[in-house]
């Protein structure tokens, strides 16, 4: 019986693990081919690495320019947004009873909230507002939706910082504003790390925001690029290995900071 | 006057929700000298701290070192440094940068930081810590560095908030003995904060005895113990014995139904007084003979040096002695008292008094709420002092038969009944003596009897 239950248990986790990542391995083992339809295989080659490298395809400024846009746009948003969200976490967490509690509730609707519904509010808010739309009302779309999520990783560090240390700085002759370079932020560092890293991906991925958000100058992003692209007819076939190039890249990111953060709590637990 | 450093005059601060977390604090602190804030948590000591040091503002009164004002002095540029409670250590950086964190932010130069932050390890018995990160240093060893921290600085004044709280006790007592010979090599003036009484006995020269906002007591070790000023001081400070007492004339006071020779005169002629003993002073033997009074044994413990015992006296009262010798329990024992041990205290109040509104002539309200009384023939409207005695307020479990309601704030065993402080929902104290138990913060019910209730019109001076 134990033997029997054992292996369901070990079937189980890795149908799901295969369910998780079949998609991923599709589209890896998929960019090593050169078919132009999907789920054909054509032998190896590694001819879409090469024309995706040197730009050597149909439309291929289209998908420079938009991986360009995209990420510019990450880093601008993850940063503003990590900046705006530490102070907002300080000012929420030195509020007191019932005003703190509003502000956390208030912080999480927007996390919430669907993206479609943020995506269409933020569209009709700026026209109300009569502002232009394009790479501005983008960068200003994705700092609204990832600020909750850096006040979010920078409050807990917050409540377990000695409540002190500021004081403690201030004592020893630091001014309000060296006391918080000095002290506040190193001690709050770790959740404004994960925090920008959060936001940044969030940022990456977004479709349906950017979507309303980006106006009719033609501006795109990786997400709203292919969205085009695949209504077009056929998604470029480079994008299988830029794809398997970002998901690498994510991999070796997020195991380094596990790496880290393992050695981190080693080093404190002696 | 020249060698107070610190003066803090008319000092006062209200939290809001109006509670007075200081009441006209009027204090000097002399240079060198090894002060300390002594006093049960809430009694304000940390806020008087806190001003000091720069962290809240005083509502009212100054606060003045070597003349010069202090308040309004934001903390970074006050000549002091504080050592927090729970060594409010910078986690992100080692033991050197730590100590060398004021220095560096005063720009003195690096050669100097090195050799002031290893002469500091030195002083706190450190030395070869300077690479650690602190996290990995017990809480012992981090207080130490919370102490170089503050005192590389070369304050004036040093203020400590309960620094060795949070340690367990014999690093406490190690930490204690280090602090004092720290404050005698360094000669810095000390200011620190603490609850516990014994800590402040070993290591003070002057004692603050605080309560609610208010300066019980200023003196040094020996004085505070030996010669409390109120029941709340000798309550607080050490075990003692405090009994309801009648002077009878000079250097004579009875207590326990027995009458005794005192040290003290000045008081009047049968004048109610506290008296305390402490139980040390009890002196117990097995012989009757030639004891002041007698009693029964009802526990004896061992306490290590010495035994602590409770005795239910002939008259019925309960005294806690200390003696190094153990006696039978249910055994009879004698006892005296030597003059000189006997410390009696001019009694607070002898009676409730409170402010009333007549609402007719048999109803009268205070406190809060409307108790009936015997017939006044006074009329409503009428201001009146209402007079209740403490074993006439009958406390009870069911509010919803009480006419107010207040919270046990302070507990007093008087021999052979308990006195309490009630603090109403209106903020008024009222005392009770009673022989029932009740814990402190318990929420009880107040009813008084009309014909315990006296009322005389206030003499109206419009």
């Amino acid at each position: 019986m134990m033997t029997g239950k054992k292996l369901f248990a070990k079937v189980y986790l890795w149908v799901i693990l295969a369910i998780l990542y079949a998609p991923i391995v599709f589209i890896a083992v998929f960019s090593f081919t050169e078919a132009k339809s999907l789920g054909n295989w054509t032998g190896f080659s590694v001819n879409l690495y090469k024309s995706l490298f040197s730009g050597n395809m149909q439309n291929s400024g289209g998908l420079i320019s938009a991986v360009q846009n995209t990420l510019v746009i990450a880093l601008i948003a993850a940063s503003v947004a990590t900046v705006m969200g530490t102070v907002a976490a300080i000012g929420i967490f030195n509020m007191r009873g019932k005003k703190k509690q509003t502000m956390q509730f208030l912080n999480n609707i927007p996390m919430i909230n669907p993206d479609i519904i943020t995506g269409v509010s933020l569209f009709l808010l700026f026209v109300f507002l009569h502002i232009s739309q394009g790479y501005a009302t983008v960068i200003l779309a994705h700092i609204t939706f990832c600020t909750p999520y850096v006040v979010l990783n920078v409050l807990p560090k917050l409540s377990q910082m000695n409540p002190n240390i500021y004081e403690a700085a201030l004592d020893l002759g630091a001014t309000p504003y060296q006391a918080l370079r000095k002290v506040m932020i190193p001690s709050l560092r770790p959740g404004m790390i994960s925090g920008f890293i959060l936001s940044f991906t969030m940022s990456l991925d977004d479709f349906a925001v950017t979507f309303f958000t980006r106006g009719t100058i033609g501006l795109d992003t990786l997400s709203t690029y292919i969205y085009a692209d695949a209504r077009k007819g056929g998604l470029t076939p480079e994008l299988k290995p830029l794809m398997t190039i970002i998901f690498l890249i994510i991999l070796a990111v997020l195991l380094f900071i596990n790496i880290r953060s393992a050695k981190n709590n080693n080093n404190k637990k002696k | 006057m020249t060698d107070r450093i610190i003066n803090i005059s008319h000092l006062s601060k209200s939290f809001p929700g109006g509670s007075k977390v200081l009441d006209d604090i009027n204090l000097y602190i002399r240079k060198g000298e090894f002060l300390t804030l002594l006093g049960p948590s809430g009694c304000g000591k940390t806020t008087m701290l806190r001003m000091i040091a720069g962290f809240l503002q005083p509502d009212e009164g100054s606060i003045t070192m070597d003349g010069k004002e202090l308040t309004g002095v934001p903390p970074h540029l006050r000549p002091l440094n504080t050592v927090f409670q729970r060594y409010a250590l910078f986690p992100h950086l080692d033991v050197y940068d730590n100590i060398a964190f004021g220095l560096k932010l005063k720009g003195v130069p690096e050669d100097e930081i090195d050799k002031r932050v290893s002469k500091v390890l030195k002083l706190v018995s450190m030395s070869d810590y300077e690479d650690r990160d602190v996290n990995s240093l017990s809480g012992g060893q981090q207080q130490r560095i919370a102490i170089a921290r503050a005192i590389v600085n070369r304050p004036k004044v040093l203020l400590l908030d309960e620094p060795l709280a949070a340690l367990d006790l014999k690093m406490r007592k190690d930490m204690q003995i280090e602090l004092k010979e720290m404050h005698k090599k360094l000669g810095i003036t000390f200011i620190y904060v603490t609850h516990d009484q014994e800590e402040a006995l070993t290591l003070s020269d002057t004692i603050v005895v605080m309560n609610e906002g208010k300066i019980q007591q200023i003196g040094t070790p020996m004085d505070i113990y030996n010669e409390p000023v109120n029941s709340f001081v000798a309550d607080f400070i050490g075990e003692s014995n405090i009994l309801n007492g009648t002077m009878i004339k000079d250097r004579e006071v009875s207590f326990i139904g027995h009458d005794f020779k005192c040290v003290d005169e000045g008081f009047g002629e049968n004048a109610p007084v506290d008296v305390v003993i402490r139980p040390e002073d009890v002196i117990i033997k097995s012989k009757l003979e030639g004891a002041q009074f007698t009693g029964k044994v009802k526990s004896c413990t061992f306490k290590g040096v010495h035994y602590e015992m409770f005795v239910d006296t002939d008259n019925g009262y309960e005294m806690m002695i200390q003696d190094y010798n153990s006696f039978e329990v249910g055994s009879t024992v004698g006892m005296s008292i030597n003059p000189n041990d006997i410390q009696v205290m001019h009694k607070e109040r002898v009676c409730n008094t409170f402010e009333g509104v007549m609402k007719s002539s048999d109803t009268v309200e205070f406190l809060g709420g409307e108790f009936k009384c015997l017939d006044t023939g006074l009329e409503a409207g009428d201001k009146v002092t209402v007079t209740v005695k403490f074993n006439k307020v009958d406390l009870l479990d069911h509010e919803d038969e009480a006419i107010c309601t207040g919270n046990v704030v302070f507990i007093l065993y008087k021999g052979d009944h308990y006195h309490l402080t009630i603090k109403t929902e209106s903020g008024e104290k009222v005392w009770v003596d009673t022989d029932d138990i009740w814990d402190k913060n318990d929420l009880v019910g107040i009813n008084i009897l009309p014909k315990d209730i006296h009322i005389t019109k206030t003499a109206e001076n419009e």
